[in-house]
């Protein structure tokens, strides 16, 4: 009795989160230009979708900032948490300290305090993309850093050490030795800097160049307009992206890759 | 020799300068552009007409109420899924919660365009309730993030302080109230704190639902279109001032090492 109430309870909150996606996805393959009316099957909206340049560049130009930003981000969380580990107390704790404040920071604040440091006050061109991928750096670069951390309070020096009485330089022992043992939270880091920016709407708001769209930016501005084949289009496009998404985590879970199942949960989970 | 000698610890280098550079300078800078005007003198003007104007302080008090209600949404619907999950008799809880998170892995401006197709069929048109359809939209959006530090700390709950409180005659209830409950207090926290603070900024979430009331986030988005950097920076101050008030508040509740791991049961 009591697991069933249980269960009906789950069912419901699994409805809720998975329902409006659902018939997203359902009304992407019809001709229908609005929800409630059924049409006949149609795959209009998925060739809309893939033979449009302006949807196709502004996905491809998502994917190419997330991937970017993301190795930056990978490279400098990595050798930062590096450094401060083994740096002096004190200076480790700055650099961890200064690290929280864009995990805590509301995205809002981040994107418009970088948009008046580079563009407002130091004069940068929006359209030179310098600022839209500092922004992105600096939104998922802290993360790479929380996610690296841990790996190296868990590790045990004296291989290192050894490396280096084994007649390593301290490059070829840093490349051959740490950063090999630090790989699954720099892979964990980097999925969860793609996935930070694939989701971001407010940075790329404030520094964007005017003619660029993210994904976010662009599905917002959809909504205010009235194009219906942009609009069901999106589905389609919306649907692609959650069939990936459960690929990716089927994926995860079979190959047993934990560190790298990880990568969004631990965002708001770092927030703290 | 004087020569360079590398040590792992300069590697801290570069990112400290970029930490300064793109963390502490926007914030410098934010706080100088609060306080000044266009003509680059101190005031405190922006301050004032923040505190004195109607709508902006309409807009402050709507902030919470929409925050406040999603959250209590949020922690209403999250509580009672988590404790299944994390008590229950499932036998792949990971894959379990694995379900429940996964959509936070679509980009969310797609989620919310899914809400409002359903919501627009549902209630014919969205400007009936903008209020409960910004704090649906919020519940949508956040709610795994409420679910997971939850579970995480009422997975982690030792059983035998469950069966020791049972021994000693304490109802089913009473065990949920004085022992569950507090226990789960660092889960709570950090997940009101993984709510509160979006649903404060996130304005797109009202936008795309058709509300057109304004919260604090909004002000930031408006200003930024009118150019107003001072007004815009003395809003992003208060948010900012009210963010790491919360944070430094909750970090008192919260366990010491809860921070990075909420998804590491995954």
């Amino acid at each position: 009795m009591k697991k069933g109430i249980s269960c009906i309870f789950l069912i419901l909150m699994l409805l809720f989160l998975y329902v409006p996606v659902i018939i997203l996805a359902v009304y992407s393959f019809t001709d229908a230009a609005n929800i409630g009316v059924i049409h006949g099957f149609s795959l209009e909206n998925y060739k809309y979708l893939f033979t449009s340049p302006e949807l196709l560049s502004m996905i491809g130009g998502t994917l190419l900032l997330a991937v970017g930003s993301a190795v930056l981000a990978t490279v400098l969380g990595t050798i930062g948490a590096i450094g401060a580990f083994y740096a002096k107390t004190r200076t480790g704790n700055c650099v961890n300290v200064v690290n929280q404040v864009p995990v805590v920071n509301a995205d809002v604040v981040t994107g418009f305090s970088i948009c008046i440091l580079l563009i407002v006050v130091m004069g940068v061109d929006k359209d030179s993309y310098i600022p839209l991928v500092i922004g992105h750096v600096v939104l998922s670069a802290p993360f790479v850093y929380l996610s690296v951390m841990p790996k190296l309070k868990q590790m045990d020096n004296s291989i290192y050490e050894a490396a280096l009485d084994l007649g390593a330089t301290p490059a070829q022992a840093l490349f051959k030795v740490l950063v090999p043992l630090l790989m699954p939270g720099i892979l964990s880091g980097f999925v969860m800097a793609v996935t930070l920016s694939l989701d971001d709407y407010f940075i790329s708001t404030y520094t964007k160049p005017a003619t660029f769209d993210t994904i976010s930016t662009y599905v917002v501005n959809a909504t205010k307009g009235s194009q219906t084949d942009v609009k069901t289009a999106l589905w389609a496009l919306s649907t692609l992206i959650f069939l990936m998404v459960i690929a990716l985590v089927v994926f995860m879970n079979l190959s047993s890759n934990k560190d790298v199942a990880r990568g969004k949960e631990g965002r708001r989970s770092d927030k703290i | 020799m004087n020569r360079f000698r590398f040590t792992r610890k300069q590697l801290a280098i570069p990112y400290m300068v970029f930490l300064l550079l793109f963390v502490v300078m926007p914030l410098l800078v934010i706080i100088y552009f609060a306080f000044t005007n266009g003509d680059g003198q101190f005031t405190i003007a922006n301050l004032i007409t923040f505190f004195t104007n109607a709508n902006t302080m309409g807009t402050l008090v709507y902030s919470a109420a929409v925050s406040v209600v999603s959250t209590l949404t949020c922690l209403l619907l999250a509580y009672p899924a988590a404790y299944i999950l994390a008590r229950g008799p499932w036998k792949h809880k990971s894959v379990l919660m694995m379900i429940f998170v996964l959509p936070m892995w679509i980009n969310f401006t797609l989620r919310i365009t899914a809400l409002k197709e359903m919501l627009s069929v549902l209630e014919e048109n969205l400007a009936y309730y903008p209020f409960w359809n910004t704090v649906i939209g919020m519940t949508y959006d956040f709610l795994p993030f409420m679910i997971l530090p939850i579970y995480s700390t009422l997975v982690k709950l030792d059983d035998s302080l469950l069966e020791a409180a049972a021994d000693l005659g304490a109802a089913p209830w009473q065990i949920f109230l004085k022992v569950t409950l507090p226990l789960s207090v660092p889960g709570i926290v950090s997940g009101v704190m993984m709510v509160f603070l979006p649903s404060m900024t996130n304005y797109v979430v009202l936008d795309m639902l058709y509300n057109s009331t304004y919260i604090m986030g909004s002000l930031i988005g408006s200003y930024f279109s009118a150019d107003d950097w001072h007004n815009g920076s003395m809003i992003a101050l208060i948010l900012l001032t009210i963010i790491f008030t919360v944070s430094v508040v909750a970090g008192r509740y919260e366990d010491e090492n809860m921070g990075n791991r909420g998804g590491a049961l995954l």
